[in-house]
């Protein structure tokens, strides 16, 4: 290591260590066209690659590779949801996520911290009695904590939030974390493009070229490309989308706020969630406290922020943690969430033969982007939808097949 | 979008209001096979651009139908209660 070091001093020329090289033109055609190079377009790549062997891919992306939703979120992985469906998907990513470092040998800086829910009320309580319930049926960590238990092990936050909403008892997920989520998206992108699945940045869709019902190519900015088969991953996008294939959805935008604090002194080593006051937070290695709360009242195409939310969410931490009042907001942010009635994500085949859909992501996608990934690949190679996934089809609203994932998929329900 | 013109009683802080979904014509579901319906309950017009919304005034009690630019959350026509109701 020394000796390295030593050289490194010694050379004239620094460059800094390239993540992948892009090719200056796209190709006139590709085996798959994934739109969307966030967590989730290039997790499906990576696994297109790595497990079934398709790299004939490009993945286009309008931005820079993250700049969306991937780093926008409040990082947190948790897999304490309330429907079976939910349960067993979200476990399967919590599991892909707990080896996901070594995967993409790269440090995510996963941080398992523990993930308190916390209940105000009477029919808060019995929710967390019945989420429990459910994810212990399927194996995994999570109980109900009595309001003492909740105190000792936060000893910081106040139990009586003001006096207004006493803190009554709370879901324990031991294994809620937090990851790096830019770290993420560069590390799917990294092997991915090692496998020799090409990423271009700076490339918008303009529109999908169908003929009879199945996918023909995508025509860009940059010229048009002839492709079988396509995958949106777009998230706050996907309404754009659907529409060049003339697929209606039920999904609606809204923004989704969040902010962080200046960095303190640690403090706050789980994840405390409260439905009743909408807010969220964790403290970052750094120290920030990290902060969310529900979506805008109202649909919007925008990442702008307002000072409303940070009022709001200022008020509602002040609950919680009091001995707060004089610390400073210094970043506030929004992504653009894809909102479905039922609080599940829309995934899978269409009526467009060759027309994937990874959307519907709402407030959840974060943890999700490993086994979306996955299961998006084996989608996409198999031309059938993975068996986790069928539930999330986006045929369940024809059906009447809502999975019904409320209760459990985000704050302020 | 800070203040919001109730139709009855003027401008008022946006937070009084309640965003109620869009505006789209009723469908008689007698009339409607099961697809028909369910495209008509769950499936909405996600695309950016004008949009015709239902709006709640709460301390009024009042329902109204506007015109909102979802790309910048600005609302372009409220409409009056004659339009609505058809007279």
């Amino acid at each position: 290591m020394p000796y390295r070091l030593v050289k490194q001093a010694l050379r004239k020329n620094k460059p800094d260590p390239r993540f992948f090289t892009t090719p200056a033109d796209l190709k006139p055609s590709y085996d798959v066209v994934i739109i969307g190079g966030g967590g989730h377009g290039l997790a499906c790549a990576y696994y297109l690659a790595r497990d079934h062997g398709i790299t004939n891919v490009a993945v286009l992306e309008q931005g820079y590779i993250g700049g969306g939703n991937t780093g926008r979120n409040t990082t947190i992985v948790r897999s304490n949801y309330l429907t079976p469906e939910g349960v067993k998907f979200y476990d399967e990513s919590l599991h892909l996520f707990q080896d996901l470092s070594e995967d993409l040998d790269l440090n995510l800086f996963y941080s398992t911290r523990g993930h308190f829910t916390l209940a105000h009320s009477d029919s808060a309580m019995r929710t967390m009695r019945w989420r429990a319930e459910v994810n212990k049926h399927y194996g995994i960590e999570s109980e109900l904590w009595s309001r003492d238990d909740v105190s000792r092990s936060v000893p910081f936050m106040d139990m009586d939030c003001g006096g207004q909403q006493p803190v009554l008892g709370a879901l324990y997920h031991a294994p809620g974390a937090v990851a790096r989520h830019d770290a993420v998206a560069w590390g799917y992108g990294r092997g991915a493009s090692d496998r020799g699945i090409e990423i271009h940045q700076k490339t918008q869709v303009r529109g999908i070229r169908i003929a009879g019902d199945q996918v023909e190519g995508v025509d860009t900015d940059r010229g048009f490309i002839a492709c079988k088969k396509v995958v949106s991953c777009v998230a706050g996008s996907t309404p754009r989308i659907t529409d060049m294939v003339g697929l209606r959805t039920p999904i609606d935008i809204r923004p989704l706020q969040a902010c962080v604090s200046e960095p303190l002194k640690p403090f706050l080593d789980t994840i405390i969630v409260s439905g009743s006051l909408h807010v969220y937070v964790s403290q970052s290695s750094r120290g920030e406290l990290v902060m969310g709360a529900s979506v805008d009242s109202a649909p919007l195409h925008s990442t702008r922020s307002t000072f409303d939310f940070v009022e709001d969410l200022a008020d509602k931490m002040l609950d919680l943690f009091p001995f707060l009042g004089g610390v400073k907001i210094v970043r506030q942010w929004a992504g653009m969430a894809d909102m479905t009635p039922d609080f599940a994500p829309i995934m899978g085949i269409t009526p467009v033969r060759g027309f994937y859909l990874d959307a519907g992501w709402g407030t959840w996608g974060f943890k999700a982007t490993p086994v979306s990934g996955k299961t998006m690949a084996y989608t996409v190679a198999n031309d059938d939808d993975h068996e986790l996934i069928e539930p999330f089809r986006l045929s369940r609203f024809a059906e009447y097949a809502l999975v019904g994932e409320k209760g459990a998929a985000s704050v302020g329900h | 979008m800070k203040l919001l013109r109730c139709p009855h009683i003027g401008p008022r802080p946006v937070s009084e209001f309640t965003y109620g979904g869009e505006a789209v014509a009723e469908r008689d579901p007698e009339a409607c096979d099961d697809s028909a319906w369910a495209d008509h309950v769950f499936n909405v017009n996600g695309e950016p651009g004008i949009r015709r919304e239902w709006w709640h005034h709460g301390p009024s009690g009042i329902w109204f139908i506007l015109d909102r630019d979802t790309r910048t959350d600005t609302v372009v026509r409220i409409l009056d209660r004659e339009e609505v109701t058809g007279g």
